[in-house]
């Protein structure tokens, strides 16, 4: 009996599907049709970022953005309330081998500026604030695996996420106060293809960074204590 | 080139399966990095660098390893 239900269901969802797909012919490009071509043509003169897929995420589409930070900072969130314990395992693993010491310590500020290019090059080259955040990331997981005494300060990184979180929402609303919406470009675009161009999107993109990157660094901290 | 693109896509393939059928969850999580790696040379390919990095950074760096330390608190082998 279930099991004919869960065919029935399945043909009917699988009919709906099939239908609305055979409305698209096959193989045809459609990326020069509707918004994508309007996002084309207008969004390098509407946000003056000479990346397209940045000004989409953080302007056109900044919202999305704003909910996708909120996510990662509940999951964080959860992370930590989960393995939170008052007294943190003492590592047991030995240090890694001076090879893989001394190469760390000469990669990891090499890693952090890399990260930090990123992001803040982030309307003008392929990345943005959660590549770059992670990027700086796996940097520290780098000084975590090869240093066992290495330890960041969970104080300063929740900070820093905290305030970089506020600065998003903050110039959001200041768009709203000064200009027609939410995360409305206010401050002058500028000459495309420099760096202090796009007006508010390097800002935003910036906080981003931070608060990606101290989120990730602080979760991998936490989950490194927990085992031995 | 075709031929590159044909060795990848069977390694793409093969990865994900072992992924799937693996009793060894150290395994399976390298095989799902492997695929991770895979996945962003494609999109590197496919012109899109921004999914590219992303996928290279979260997928093959930082997930396998957050997998790897939940291994270590758990068990190796699925039952």
């Amino acid at each position: 009996m279930r099991k004919a239900i869960a065919v029935l269901f399945l043909g009917f969802i699988g009919y709906y599907l099939l239908s609305t797909f055979l409305l698209v012919p096959f193989g045809v490009v459609r990326v020069l049709e509707g918004v994508g071509l309007k996002y084309l043509q207008d969004g390098l003169q509407q946000t003056g970022a000479a990346n397209l897929v940045t000004s989409i995420v953080v302007n056109y589409r900044g919202f999305d953005t704003l909910g996708e930070v909120t996510v990662l900072f509940l999951a964080a969130t959860g992370m930590g309330a989960l393995l939170y314990s008052k007294r943190p395992t003492e590592r047991a693993r030995q240090n890694a081998s001076v090879i893989v010491k001394t190469g760390a310590r000469i990669l990891f500020p090499l890693i952090i500026i890399l990260g930090a290019y990123v992001f803040i090059h982030g309307h003008l080259t392929p990345g943005g604030g959660f590549q770059g955040g992670a990027i700086i990331a796996s940097g520290f997981l780098l000084m975590f695996m090869s240093y066992r005494t290495y330890h960041v300060n969970h104080v300063i990184l929740s900070r820093v996420e905290s305030s970089a979180g506020s600065v998003f929402v903050i110039i959001g609303l200041l768009g709203l106060a000064y200009g027609s919406s939410f995360l409305a470009n206010i401050l002058p675009l500028g000459t495309a293809n420099t760096l202090f161009s796009a007006g508010v999107i390097p800002l935003i993109y910036v906080a981003v960074g931070f608060k990606v990157g101290a989120e990730l660094t602080a979760l991998l901290d936490t989950m490194l204590q927990t085992v031995k | 080139m075709d031929i590159l693109l044909i060795i990848l896509t069977v390694i793409l393939i093969a990865g994900a399966l072992n992924t799937v059928r693996s009793k060894d969850l150290v395994a399976a999580v390298i095989s799902g990095s492997v695929v991770s790696l895979i996945a962003s040379i494609y999109f590197y390919l496919l012109q899109a660098p921004d999914v590219a990095l992303t996928e290279a950074a979260i997928g093959v760096g930082l997930s396998t390893i957050i997998f790897m330390i939940t291994i270590r608190r758990t068990g190796r082998m699925e039952e």
